[in-house]
């Protein structure tokens, strides 16, 4: 449990070139468990998920956190965006930039890069890594922070199963650990894997909100149903 | 002095003030053009079409306007730096200083735009998004810092007006080879000018060896 939340957003709208791409939405996240925010492609879930960790601007509205501590956030993007550095430099960055000392950062980058596998990598250059190992790099660089909130955009989005199933796996170890998840997702197997709730959004708005079992059982709406079905949702 | 050591007494003083002017140059450049990448301000496009439009300076000019600014009459005349290689690294300097800032601004708004999200998303400090840009673009930085470094090596108009081509006091590649062609000595000048092409060569192997540039799997 994370003493960031609750996380309450009312009225937010968020407007580009004059268009309204998400909004007006109305949420409370609780602090238990794992949010999964699912919609078919353009209907707002990337930038909920950037409006809840501050970095879009709103038109309208209100993001208020229990407790916002920003340093407390991480994200981790649908293309994992690689420094220009190795992978342990990667690893290290977030806690240079908090300015750690230096044992502590080697502490945790070798943790870390052993338990993404990546430790013959070490000194390799982040942007000649796979798509699975960048994506798990992202993940290990934004927990290494150790953060109450990780939000995640599509993180297995363009992986194989083999990756896919690594990123989960850690993903489920850091849930149990308490660290609380946000996670926006087109694959609704991985939502079913995952979701303790789950936020269904079309057209910028919260469509269906609430427990993962149920929704998933028995979508009160037609548009969900249709979804949950593989159908084309507009 | 013997022409081999006068040769190596102006080609070390063309490498002191270029590398000089090159130093400082890229001290307020880089910083600036990593700045006008990462900060948006009012008027800042029209800032950075004032750094562009400045690279076309025309040399004469700046040495013109130095030399008024520091002649005896003008407000830094005191100085007496007036036809001394001080004034010529001035000169180059401001010279200099567009072509690498506008060069670097490129680079870095393009390592911006990949970088955004995330250094936004870790909450970075201005000056660590700064930093970080120049540390992770440092190769492109290099490629800037060449191109100042070549327009600095070759430059003539204006450090002529402000040195004076003063025999072992200011007298630098370029401004030996023009006197040279004046006095019809082309095979003198020409000498001169493969000594000026083969310094500009190497300095540029020895920063691209030193930085290893074109090391495998390295920018």
């Amino acid at each position: 449990m994370t003493a960031a939340f609750p996380l309450i957003l009312s009225g937010v709208q968020v407007r580009r070139q004059g268009k309204t791409v998400l909004g007006p939405v109305d949420l409370t996240l609780c602090a238990n468990g794992t949010t999964i925010i699912v919609g078919p492609n353009g209907s707002g879930k990337t930038t909920l998920l950037r409006v809840m960790h501050g970095i879009e601007r709103i038109r309208a509205g209100d993001v208020v956190w229990e407790n916002d501590d920003p340093a407390k956030h991480a994200f981790v993007f649908q293309t994992p965006i690689m420094l220009r550095r190795s992978v342990a430099e990667n690893l290290a960055y977030p806690l240079m930039m908090l300015k750690t000392p230096k044992d502590q950062i080697d502490m945790a980058v070798d943790h870390w890069l052993e338990r993404i596998g990546l430790e013959s990598s070490r000194g390799t250059q982040a942007t000649r890594l796979s798509g699975g190992e960048r994506q798990k790099l992202a993940i290990a660089r934004a927990l290494i922070r150790k953060p109450d909130v990780l939000f995640l955009d599509e993180p297995s989005a363009n992986l194989d199963g083999h990756a896919t199933r690594e990123i989960e796996e850690l993903l489920h170890e850091v849930a149990n650990a308490g660290t609380r998840l946000v996670m926006a997702t087109h694959d609704m197997g991985q939502a079913r894997r995952l979701a303790n709730d789950v936020v269904f959004l079309l057209n910028g708005r919260v469509h269906e909100y609430g427990p993962a079992e149920p929704l998933f059982a028995t979508p009160s709406t037609l548009e969900l149903m249709a979804f949950l079905r593989g159908d084309i949702v507009s | 002095m013997g022409i081999d050591e006068e040769l190596w007494e102006i080609s070390l003083r063309s490498l002191r003030v270029t590398l000089t002017a090159l130093l400082i140059a890229s001290m307020i450049a880089i910083p600036l053009g990593t700045y006008l990448a990462v900060q948006r301000f009012r008027c800042r496009r029209f800032v950075i079409s004032i750094i562009n439009a400045l690279m076309g300076l025309p040399p004469v000019v700046v040495g013109l306007v130095v030399y008024i600014v520091l002649s005896r009459s003008g407000p830094f005349g005191v100085l007496n730096l007036l036809f001394t290689p001080t004034a010529m690294i001035i000169a180059q300097i401001i010279i200099i200083t567009p072509v690498i800032a506008s060069i670097a601004h490129q680079s870095m708004r393009e390592l911006w735009a990949e970088y955004h999200d995330l250094l936004i998303s870790l909450n970075t400090s201005k000056w660590q998004r700064i930093l970080t840009l120049i540390h992770d673009g440092r190769r492109n930085l290099l490629t800037a810092a060449l191109a100042g470094f070549g327009r600095a090596i070759g430059e003539v108009g204006a450090i002529m007006i402000v040195g004076g081509n003063i025999d072992h006091v200011s007298r630098v590649l370029t401004t030996a080879i023009a006197l040279e062609t004046g006095k019809g000595d082309f095979v003198l000048a020409m000498g001169l000018g493969f000594v000026l092409i083969g310094i500009s060569i190497l300095v540029n192997l020895a920063i691209h060896t030193l930085t290893r540039t074109e090391r495998e799997g390295r920018w």
